[in-house]
Formats: C-alpha cells, sequence, structure tokens
C-alpha cells in the first residue's frame, strides 16, 4: 500500500487527518483514532499503525502494543459480510453457543476470523445489551432477536441475497 | 459568552408546548425495541398521525427504554389530563390501530395493551431511571422540563462544596458499579487533595456481559450523568471530568457528546457554570473493547491512550490518578443518584432501602424468566419478588434453579435462599456479590459447571496478562472446568479445582483475577453434586 505514505493520493486519510488536526495530535488520543483508522480503512494494516505513530510521534512500538491490546482492533481485511453472535450471560443460557458453532461449521469460519473467500467475518460479541431478546444476532449492522441457528443462516443468507437452494 | 440557561423559562416553555397537544405517543426507540422492530412501528404512528390528519393534535416522539423489554417494541399513549395506556409488541398493524383508535375510530386489541398494574411496573421505584422513556434524550428542554440541572443549581448556588460532600455522606450513597465503597467517604478524599488538577471521572465500561443498566442511563438520559459528574467536580475541587464509555455502546457516545455539547451551550458546563466562579469541562472517551478497563488504575491507563494495565494500589487515584493527578471514578448509575439526592435531600434517599445499603438498584432482568427487561428496585426487596412478582416466574413450566449476580465476579443464588434480601451485606454472605446489576434466571435445564466454564473462558480471554496468577490460572482453571464439562474428569479435580481457586483469588494483582474463581467457588458450593455426577459418568465411561 504505497499511498499510505502519500496522504494526498487517498481520499481517506484525509479524514484520519482531520480527526488528528481536530484532537492537536494529542498522544493520549491513540485509543480514539486508532478507532477512526479503522472506520475509514476497514482494519489496521502496519503501514496505517506506521503512519498513526508518526503522526502522534509515538514509538510504532507502542502504537502496536496498544492496538493488539484491545480486542476490537483488526490487523486484517474484513469479509463482505460481517455476523456477530452475542456470546453474553443472557444469550449463553439461551443457547448462542449452537448458532456460532453452526455459523462456524457453515462458512468453514473460525470466530474471529474471515471465510477463505472473504464472504463472512464471524464474530463473537459480549452483550449488545437486549438480554431480553436473547439470543441475540447482528448481521452486518442489523440487529435480531430470539434467533437460533437455522433462522442466523437464513438471515446471513438473505442479507447476502443467496437464494436457499445454493447454500 | 452566551448567557446562562434560564431552567425554569426552558422548563416552562417546554411544558406549554407539550400541553398544546392533546395526545402524545411515546414509542421506545432503544436497542432492545429496535431489534423487535421499532424502527418501522415508528414512522409508521407518524405517517399514520399525517394520514388522518391529527398532526395538530397528537405528537410522536422517539423514547428511551421503557422497561418491558421482552415484550417490545413498546408505545405509550398519553392524553392530556392523564389517562395514559402502554402497548407492546407494536409492529405496523398494531401502529396503525393505536392511531386510529386515538382518532376515535376502533380499538387496540387487548393482546396488545400493557396492564400498568403489574407487579414488574408497581413494585418498581425509580430514581436513575426516573426520566428513561418518558423524556426525549436529544434534546437538552426535554430533559430540563423533567428537572435536569435543577440540583447543579441548587448546589451551586445554595451550597458550599463541603456541605455537597455532607449530603451525599449522610445519604450513605454507595458505589454501584460493584463493590459499594461509600460514595461520601471517596469524594472526601478527592476534596481533601491539595493539586491544582483533580479529575473527575464517570465509569460507563460496564463489563458485565450481560447487564446493560448503565448503558440505559447514558443513552436515555445523558444529562442525569453529566449533572451528576458536575456536582461531583463542584464538590471536589475538580475542574475536568471524562466520560468513560464502551466501544460497543456507540449510541450512548453519541447521545452524551450532544448533550455535552448541547449543556456547554447553556452554560451549564465550561467556564463559569451558571455564572458561577465553578469552571467545569467534560469529554467522552472511548474503549476498545477489554473488560480490565473496567478496573479503576486501567481505565485511567486507557484513557492516557495507554494499554489497559492495571497497577498496584496505592497511591489509590484520589493521590495519584489521571496523567498523575487526584482523580475518583463514580461508576454511571453512582453518578445518576447524585442529583435526586442534591434535590431531595439525603433523609429521603436514606430512607428507600435498608440501614446499611440506601436507595435502590437498577437489575437487568435476564435469562429463564417470563419478563426480562429493566427493573429499578429499592436495596431489601427480596430475591423472590424480583424473581417471581416482577419476572413472572420461569416460563414453560419450568423450575427456578439459580439466579446469578455480579457476572464474572459473582456467584449463584439457589431456591432455598429465594427470600434473602437484595443488598450488599446479604448478597456476599451467600458467596455472591451484588455486582453492577446482571441478574440472570436460570432454569433447571441449566448446567451449572457448563456456567462456571462459561465465565471462566470469560475471565481467561480478558485477562490482562500482567500477573502470572491470572493468566496462566484462568488457563489452568478453564482446562479443569473443560476436562469436567467434557465427562472427561479424573478424581481429584474437584479439590485441585478448589486448590486453584485459593490461589488465583489470593494472589492476582487486580479485581478481575481475584474475583475470577468466584462462579466456580459458588457454583461448587451449591451444585457440588452436579460436578460429581459428572466425574461419576467420566468414571464409568
Ligand atoms: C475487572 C474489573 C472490572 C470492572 N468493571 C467495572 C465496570 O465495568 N463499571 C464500573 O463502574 N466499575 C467497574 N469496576 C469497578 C471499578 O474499578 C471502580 O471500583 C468503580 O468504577 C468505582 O465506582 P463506584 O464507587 O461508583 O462503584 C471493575 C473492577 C474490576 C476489578
Ligand atoms: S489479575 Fe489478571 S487482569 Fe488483573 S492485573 Fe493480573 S493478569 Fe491483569
Ligand atoms: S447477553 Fe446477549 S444481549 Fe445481553
Amino acid at each position: 500500500m504505497a499511498e499510505a505514505l502519500h496522504p494526498s493520493g487517498d481520499d481517506r486519510f484525509a479524514v484520519l487527518d482531520k480527526h488528528l488536526k481536530r484532537t492537536h495530535h494529542a498522544q493520549d488520543q491513540l485509543i480514539e483514532t486508532l478507532h477512526v483508522a479503522q472506520e475509514v480503512f476497514g482494519y489496521l494494516s502496519d503501514d496505517i499503525l506506521m503512519y498513526v505513530a508518526r503522526a502522534l510521534l509515538l514509538p510504532p512500538s507502542m502504537v502496536l502494543g496498544v492496538a493488539t491490546f484491545y480486542h476490537l482492533f483488526n490487523f486484517e481485511a474484513q469479509g463482505e459480510h460481517a455476523c456477530s453472535v452475542c456470546t453474553g450471560t443472557a444469550c449463553f443460557v439461551k443457547g448462542a453457543d449452537a448458532i456460532v458453532a453452526a455459523v462456524r461449521d457453515g462458512y468453514a469460519v473460525a470466530p474471529g476470523a474471515t471465510s477463505e473467500d472473504g464472504f463472512l467475518t464471524l464474530r463473537t460479541a459480549r452483550c449488545l445489551g437486549s438480554c431480553g431478546l436473547a439470543p441475540v444476532v447482528v448481521i452486518d449492522g442489523n440487529v435480531a432477536g430470539h434467533q437460533d441457528a437455522r433462522s442466523t443462516l437464513e438471515l446471513i443468507r438473505a442479507q447476502a441475497r443467496i437464494p436457499e437452494e445454493v447454500n | 459568552m452566551a448567557t446562562p440557561i434560564d431552567l425554569h423559562e426552558v422548563a416552562e416553555r417546554e411544558l406549554e408546548d407539550q400541553a398544546r397537544y392533546p395526545w402524545r405517543i411515546k414509542a421506545c426507540g432503544s436497542t432492545a425495541c429496535q431489534s423487535a422492530g421499532a424502527g418501522a412501528s415508528i414512522s409508521t404512528l407518524e405517517s399514520e398521525v399525517v394520514a388522518v390528519g391529527l398532526s395538530d393534535s397528537v405528537r410522536v416522539m422517539s423514547t428511551g427504554c421503557m422497561g418491558l423489554c421482552s415484550r417490545g417494541p413498546l408505545v405509550r399513549v398519553l392524553r392530556r389530563g392523564g389517562e395514559e395506556t402502554m402497548y407492546q409488541s407494536v409492529d405496523r398493524d398494531v401502529a396503525v390501530d393505536i392511531v386510529g383508535a386515538v382518532a376515535g375510530r376502533g380499538e387496540v386489541a387487548d393482546a396488545n395493551r400493557i396492564d400498568r398494574h403489574i407487579p414488574f411496573f408497581t413494585r418498581q421505584h425509580r430514581v436513575v431511571l426516573a426520566n428513561a422513556g418518558i423524556i426525549d434524550p436529544d434534546r437538552l428542554a426535554s430533559a430540563v422540563a423533567h428537572g435536569a440541572y435543577s440540583a447543579l443549581e441548587k448546589a451551586i448556588t445554595t451550597m458550599t462544596p463541603d456541605q455537597v460532600v455532607e449530603a451525599i455522606k449522610a445519604s450513605g450513597l454507595r458505589g454501584r458499579g460493584g463493590a459499594g465503597y461509600p460514595v461520601g467517604a471517596k469524594w472526601s478524599l478527592l476534596a481533601g487533595a491539595s493539586s491544582d488538577q483533580k479529575y473527575v471521572i464517570a465509569n460507563g465500561d460496564e463489563g458485565d456481559p450481560g447487564a446493560y443498566m448503565d448503558r440505559t442511563v447514558m443513552e436515555d438520559d445523558p444529562h442525569r450523568v453529566i449533572e451528576g459528574l458536575a456536582i461531583a467536580a463542584y464538590a471536589t475541587g475538580a475542574t475536568r471530568g471524562y466520560i468513560y464509555v464502551r466501544a460497543e455502546y456507540p449510541k450512548a457516545v453519541e447521545r452524551l457528546d450532544r448533550a455535552i455539547r448541547a449543556a456547554r451551550r447553556s452554560r451549564l458546563l465550561g467556564r463559569k457554570v451558571l455564572g458561577s466562579d465553578f469552571d467545569f469541562e467534560v469529554q467522552v472517551r472511548i474503549g476498545a473493547g477489554a473488560f480490565v478497563c473496567g478496573e479503576e488504575t486501567a481505565l485511567i491507563a486507557s484513557i492516557e491512550g495507554r494499554r489497559g494495565n492495571p497497577r498496584l494500589r496505592p497511591p489509590y487515584p484520589t493521590e495519584s490518578g489521571l496523567f498523575g493527578m487526584p482523580s475518583m471514578i463514580n461508576n454511571v448509575e453512582t453518578l445518576a443518584n447524585i442529583p435526586a439526592i442534591v434535590s431531595k435531600g439525603a433523609n429521603w434517599f436514606s430512607s428507600i432501602g435498608t440501614d446499611r445499603s440506601t436507595g435502590t438498584k437498577v437489575f437487568a432482568l435476564a435469562g429463564d424468566l417470563t419478563n426480562t427487561g429493566l427493573i429499578e428496585v429499592p436495596m431489601g426487596i427480596s430475591l423472590r419478588e424480583i424473581v417471581e412478582d416482577m419476572g413472572g416466574g420461569v416460563p414453560d413450566g419450568k423450575v427456578f434453579k439459580a439466579a446469578q449476580t455480579g457476572g464474572p465476579s459473582g456467584g449463584c443464588i439457589p431456591t432455598q435462599f429465594m427470600d434473602t434480601s437484595v443488598d450488599y451485606e446479604s448478597l456476599r454472605e451467600l458467596g455472591s456479590i451484588m455486582g453492577s446489576g446482571g441478574l440472570i434466571v436460570m432454569d433447571e435445564d441449566t448446567s451449572m459447571p457448563e456456567v462456571a466454564r462459561f465465565f471462566m473462558e470469560f475471565c481467561m480471554d480478558e485477562s490482562c496478562g500482567k500477573c502470572v496468577p491470572c493468566r496462566a490460572g484462568t488457563v489452568q482453571l478453564h482446562g479443569l472446568l473443560d476436562r469436567i464439562c467434557s465427562g472427561e474428569g479424573r478424581p481429584g479435580d474437584l479439590g485441585l479445582l478448589e486448590e486453584l481457586c485459593t490461589v488465583v483469588r489470593e494472589t492476582s494483582l487486580c479485581g478481575l483475577g481475584q474475583s475470577a474463581p468466584n462462579p466456580v467457588v459458588s457454583t461448587l458450593h451449591y451444585f457440588r453434586d452436579e460436578y460429581e455426577s459428572l466425574l461419576q459418568e467420566a468414571a464409568h465411561a
């Protein structure tokens, strides 16, 4: 990603630079800055981490250390679609494990990873605050309650507009 | 500089404005109802009101959580002069019927009406959640019309900082973040610290994975948290505040940011608050998915933009905290109690609850229960009242087995202790804790060793790795529990489990490791037979 070194060549850097300017390149804004970077670039590549380190005048090792400490940062490209299964206590009690297993087996994707064809990223989440509707899943940002393994797989297909018989 | 807001005038104008509409329809727009389809029903309500030509007499607004999440989407219809009706499972068709009923044409089916006289509502005592589901959280005037910032005004204009601290002490309020530390005592410590710069911090990390009390307060009544924090700052001599919110709550972040901007424009924050000599700036900071960051020293490291590793205390944050300055961390729900205490007085507050656990507690009721959702109850209520009366008991004819409180740091309460009073000391005596407010009911089908394994997996994943007992101990404990649950346990495993629990509990550096064994110890204590029968099955396999 050569353009990472040339902010002017990629619009997305303008968004990041705007955030940096707004927060006066403050070093204590590192986590916020990483959030913004992940939002615009989708994930944190080495180049982006380096860019942030330079912008905040922090050693790259510290930026990497902070980024890897927190679970919400990704270091690899994400799938076309994302399925998050809540594995908080309420959803656990209501059978979230079976949903995770079904998606894992159905798309050959480990929790936290993306399927090889780049179609689906499977994530587990800690309580989405809809415990009353447990078990809860989120497909591409849409929250759905009272799910089970079958309905979740159906939702993924519907979201990706894949006719039932293909899968 | 803008002139400070005249709270009375704003409140009056807002109330007059509301009174112009003979009917108001309030629809819950919180996460739980959204995932049940509230978005579609709210837009139907809005378009129907226009379609039947009632735009001038019916006002539709979206509010925060109304509590009975399992029956969402929820809608309340208020008629000027009193009468109020609440509806459940409001899909598009029901939304059309609701507007029809308001217009005097037809009725809403009985199945969609909620009886407001059921214990789920009548046994509540709403202090923290007083405005949740009532105000429009995105409008300052709506909050002010329901009393927001009147306590801050009272504190600044009629009380000295010392008097505020004394009032909080006298109220008996204890921290709602889990440990129950007396709030007034903590405030005194910060007030007594001499430094040019002090910080107050609201802890909105809400790590318990099955609970959403703090989220609801931040999303549905953000001004209450900001006001509580501002009063804390005034009382302790702090001039800057932070609200640390977990990244999983983007809506809370957005609402708080908007509320802070609105408050600043009205001189409720910033330089010379309400025209006084008190300056106070607030910023929201976002976490990034690490349970340990709810621990106060880790939270401070995270606000500074570092890895969220806890550190040994002392020194306590009130001596050396954020950026090395005296700082105080309070939980979001703790702070949300402050305005009411200042407004209504310490005596009023301490008359609610028990002698040593005053006030109310918000619980997120979940699991195998008929009515799940958010409730605020007086301390000292019995677990039975919560589970059977308010929660409507275990559904499908199943039998109650245990209630879990305190999440990964807590324990289980079995059926023989259903009449226990819900207060800090009684729950601790039973080997559980009050915790932050997650209350999960499990029926007879739940395997308690699996529950223990679930929580241990959580602690293992969330251990920050700084100290060995927790880093290695949680892995060992999880391995043992996994072996037992998969039917491969060996004789002597239970003894090993207990020994390891003691080591991890006694030698870990921070609360995460120290309390990680709690769910294991508690389930072993009350449900040892389940572990034993798993071991027996393994022996015979
Ligand atoms: C591992 C761990 C996680 C914690 N998570 C939270 C949390 O999510 N929210 C919270 O308010 N307190 C949490 N606490 C407690 C805080 O350290 C602190 O005691 C609390 O925020 C103080 O506020 P209070 O006195 O108002 O309760 C946690 C503690 C530990 C050890
Ligand atoms: S007890 Fe666990 S979470 Fe706490 S400092 Fe040690 S390793 Fe980190
Ligand atoms: S535990 Fe899944 S939404 Fe709360």
